[in-house]
């Protein structure tokens, strides 16, 4: 018996959200009274691995093979299967990311596998094994009964934190070998935007609505952000008339993201961008509507000209950075 | 080639969501029932090739596992263009049931193209598109933000963190869509509405299988505190109190 925890890999690294997932993963495994294995696939910069032991991982594997390099579905999902069925997992736990929406579901087939995705805490009981899970878009919350004996899981990201606990886990590599059939996909371009923070990433995020007024305004928003250390982000509305890029686009269609700090700038908070920003651990809001919805979601508001708001923001972070 | 377009329904985002029965299940009093939003881009997007001409789609299909008062939601899909609909008559219990279902219509009608929404706006399981995919063994790509047919050949931009691939595949082959698939789901216009009443629906009766997972009850989120309001003449508060209060900048 054991719990596999399959970490995605960018280029050989692994991100915050990977560590989350094994801590996430060796408390399930406490749960079960069983050990926790963390999974790559493709090639892993050694030392990246050997951090993977200060999760509380028993035992790290390392798959890598022709044609591995890059994700196809079909193939990724055939060599889960293959080390989760020799490692008796009976859990296995995956990010509820784009790659883990992707991977879970085939694995479920291949082994009869339940999944409860977009799990944001540890299973409510193991004897019916229940889970919660967000559901309507994050206006209610489930309980997932999961009815197999292998169950699979998608953790919501940024939801439940790292543990720190070093168990000494050896690191084991094998090169797998899948077959060509399964390998239909073919990636013929890439294309990368470097430099800026990825959203998906981001602690902080600023984002800015049609409240805005106009896309000769974001300098001051730009530059809150940069002093944060924070990606931006806008809603639908400022998407769509071209003010920002559609890849800042946060909403029920567009990213759904989970960072420690959302500040929601001209933004009226209409339900289906709050679809996108609720799991938010703490959202601020500045809108010249007192009564709009947006405040009902934030912590924290101003109700204000974010034209006038935001270059006092931007001083008082240069201030209490000493700048 | 033919192209197959699964559909959910689902309530109106806007609907305020409250459950009966302990908690048991959603109260459907006066829903607003709709096409799930990423099947109605998909299906969008699936009127637009089948529209060109030189990309040798036929026909679009939409698909649904749903009892009889799903119907309405089918007939939408089909004023919005497409040109038959296939309803299991069956309640979709869970996600692998439903995927059971859907494959099985697929393998039977041989469909070249088939399009799932990355996930349904009232499960957001995010399962079915996948499972389909590996029922059939046919290869998936996800996080679709564009699909084109040129020369014969289906060219399919996935998006990936901080940027985009595009990827070919060969027929048949099921596309998992988010936003970017379409511009805006298209709307049925008069015309439609009146041709979707003639167009057919088969209706078939579901396999028996067994769900994987069942939902025993619903939550709704705890109450939120009420915003804290800072002085619009002293937003440094704001940035003192992330700072130090709450520890996030």
């Amino acid at each position: 018996m054991s719990v596999l925890v399959y970490t995605e890999n960018w280029d050989g690294k692994f991100k915050k959200l990977s560590h989350e997932l094994v801590s996430y993963a060796s408390k399930v495994a406490e749960m079960l009274n069983t050990t926790s294995i963390a999974l790559s696939i493709g090639k892993v910069d050694p030392e990246e691995l050997k951090k993977m032991g200060s999760y509380g991982a028993d035992k790290i594997i390392n798959a890598d093979g022709e044609g591995l390099g890059i994700l196809d579905n079909q193939a990724y999902a055939k060599t889960i299967a293959d080390i989760a069925v020799k490692e008796g997992a009976t859990v296995i736990v995956l990010s509820n990311n784009n790659t883990g929406k992707a991977l879970a579901p085939r694995l479920s087939v291949r082994l009869i596998a339940g999944i409860g995705s977009g799990v944001s805490k540890l299973p409510l009981s193991i004897n019916p094994f229940m889970v919660y899970k967000r559901a309507y878009s994050g206006n209610a919350y489930a309980h997932l009964t999961i009815k197999t004996n292998v169950r699979i899981l998608t953790l919501a990201q940024n939801s439940f934190g790292i543990i720190e606990k070093n168990k000494g886990a050896a690191i084991e590599n094998i090169t797998v070998q899948v077959d060509h059939s399964l390998m239909k996909t073919q990636v013929k371009d890439v294309q990368r935007q470097t430099g800026k923070i990825l959203l998906t990433d981001a602690d902080v995020v600023v984002s800015g609505g049609r409240g805005m007024k106009s896309p000769d305004n974001w300098e001051p928003l730009v530059e809150l952000a940069g002093l944060l250390n924070a990606a931006t982000a806008c809603s639908r509305p400022v998407s769509d008339e071209g003010w920002r890029g559609h890849e800042e686009h946060t909403g029920q269609t567009g990213k759904i993201i989970a960072p420690n700090l959302y500040i929601a700038v001209g933004i009226s908070g209409a339900t289906q961008h709050l679809a996108g920003v609720s799991s938010s651990k703490y959202i601020v809001a500045i809108n010249t509507d007192k009564d709009a919805p947006i405040f009902e979601a934030a912590q924290y508001g101003i109700v204000g000209d974010a034209q006038k708001i935001l270059p006092k923001l931007v001083e008082a972070v240069k201030t209490s950075k000493g700048l | 080639m033919k192209i197959l377009v699964c559909i959910s329904n689902v309530p109106d985002t806007t609907t305020k969501v409250k459950f009966v029965d302990d908690n048991k299940r959603l109260d459907i009093t006066g829903i607003q029932w709709v096409i799930n939003p990423w099947d109605e881009l998909s299906l969008t997007r699936a009127l637009e090739l089948k529209d060109d001409p030189s990309t040798g789609i036929q026909s679009v299909t939409v698909a649904h596992v749903g009892l009889s008062a799903s119907e309405p939601t089918i007939r939408k899909a089909l004023a919005i263009g497409a040109d038959d609909a296939i309803r299991v008559n069956a309640d979709p219990v869970d996600a692998y049931y439903v995927a059971v279902q859907l494959a099985k219509v697929i393998k039977a009608e041989k469909y070249d193209i088939v399009l799932c929404g990355i996930e349904s706006s009232d499960h957001n399981g995010s399962t079915v598109g996948g499972m389909i995919s590996e029922l059939l063994e046919y290869p998936s790509v996800s996080a679709v933000s564009g699909l084109k047919v040129e020369n014969g050949q289906a060219v399919i931009n996935r998006e990936i963190d901080g940027g985009k691939e595009v990827i070919m595949v060969p027929v048949p082959f099921v596309v998992i869509v988010q936003k970017g698939i379409a511009k805006e789901p298209r709307i049925a216009a008069m015309r439609g509405i009146m041709l979707a009443r003639t167009k057919p629906v088969k209706v078939i009766e579901p396999v028996p299988v067994e769900p994987l997972t069942e939902v025993t009850g619903f939550e709704l989120p705890q109450p939120r505190a009420a915003c804290q309001f800072i002085d619009a003449e002293d937003p440094k508060q704001l940035i003192e109190l992330l700072q130090n209060e709450i520890k996030v900048i």
